[in-house]
């Protein structure tokens, strides 16, 4: 065809246009993938605690890009600076490019003020997952509590995220909840900012 | 009643659940980096993939099958056009196409353009060794064992490489005929 060029190869990977994030894969792609993620780290482990924190470490690369990415395309490079602000990042705008939907809810804990909780009835990770009875209380929620850590953290606010399992009344699958405590000094930051 | 004529790979992704592909490629990465901490070695981390792929291909054929409905492939041609056109798109959102077939019809290339593993992602000076999409060889190898053909699949072109398209050598070792786990006369 005449007028039709070679597409113009970027060499270095920072120069690419960016995508829109409209692409998609079928939940199965992803679904394997993350059995072999989990399967993989259980040879590597002893102990439930051990491989909670390797799929923790897995999600925090996974936060850390995705706070790049998303402040640069979704909100133009406007940092948060506001711990009710990255919280409602994280609930709405990383859940919705993540899971392609607003978490269920997002509440603050009664009896800790560093506490805060965000709720999904199932995550989107688990809906293929069954925990064998001698795992306990393993959650591989730990994969997301990772994400929500590694966007905390590079965005300033250094937290500790854990992933639980509450069981609900009528629900045969609990929910899961991944609880944010923040440290100290993002209190102190907060209080003196009013 | 009529067999269920096989639908197209659009037609399937689709109909299927799907997540954003930004999440399966960074959760990909974090994976491949993960290996590359532990195993350290390149080529130890180009088998763990294939091993990986190989487990994933073995179940992923499954649920293609089952959702595809396609009728019993007559050749290997066939074959390979099944996985370009119908797998791919059904798993990956992405058409692949495919060219190369040598004069027995045995082996034969897969061409992808579009790689949602590959998004953002640029291979270090250190693990220039990498195969990076290496669990796509393994997803096909194992998916094939499974419907009873022994193939080799090789990275020919690689885009993190500097290559314009990614291709995958399918070869077809030998149609291993399916055997019955049990005695007729038992």
């Amino acid at each position: 065809m005449i007028g039709v060029g070679k597409i113009k190869q970027y060499t270095n990977v920072l120069d690419r246009p960016l995508s829109k994030g409209k692409q998609e894969v079928s939940l199965s792609a992803f679904a394997f993938l993350f059995s072999e993620l989990v399967q993989y780290n259980q040879t590597q482990v002893d102990n439930i605690a051990e491989l909670e924190r390797r799929l923790e470490d897995a999600g925090y690369a996974v936060g850390a890009r995705v706070l790049e990415l998303l402040c640069h395309r979704e909100k133009g490079n406007r940092r948060e600076t506001r711990l009710l602000g990255i919280l409602s990042f994280i609930h709405s705008t990383v859940w919705k490019v993540l899971f392609g939907k607003v978490a269920d809810s997002l509440e603050k804990g009664t009896e800790h003020e560093d506490e805060y909780m965000i709720s999904e009835k199932e995550l989107l990770l688990n809906r293929f997952i069954s925990i064998p009875k001698d795992m306990g209380a393993f959650n591989c929620g730990a994969f997301v509590a990772g994400i929500v850590k590694g966007v905390l953290d590079n965005a300033g606010f250094p937290a500790v995220v854990t992933a639980h399992f509450v069981p609900v009344d009528g629900q045969q699958r609990p929910r899961t909840t991944i609880l944010i405590k923040f440290a100290e000094e993002v209190l102190q930051r907060e209080a003196r900012l009013g | 009643m009529a067999p269920v004529a096989p639908k197209s790979g659009d037609a399937i992704f689709a109909s299927v659940d799907r997540v954003n592909a930004e999440l399966f490629t960074l959760t990909y990465g974090a994976i491949v980096r993960q290996l590359l901490t532990d195993l350290e070695e390149v080529e130890e981390v180009n088998k763990q993939l294939d091993q990986m792929g190989y487990n994933i291909g073995v179940r992923l054929v499954d649920e293609f099958l089952a959702k595809s409905n396609v009728s019993r492939c007559v050749d290997f041609r066939e074959t390979a056009e099944v996985i370009a056109k119908v797998g791919f798109k059904m798993f990956l959102g992405v058409t692949a196409s495919v060219t190369n077939w040598d004069a027995e019809g045995t082996t034969c290339s897969i061409i992808l353009e579009d790689n949602p593993l590959v998004d953002f992602v640029e291979l270090p000076d250190t693990c220039q060794g990498l195969y990076y999409c290496n669990i796509l060889s393994g997803v096909i190898r194992g998916a094939l064992e499974m419907v009873s053909m022994k193939t080799e699949v090789t990275w020919l072109r690689d885009m993190l490489r500097g290559d314009d398209v990614f291709e995958l050598q399918v070869k077809l070792l030998k149609q291993v005929p399916e055997e019955y786990p049990y005695k007729d006369d038992e």
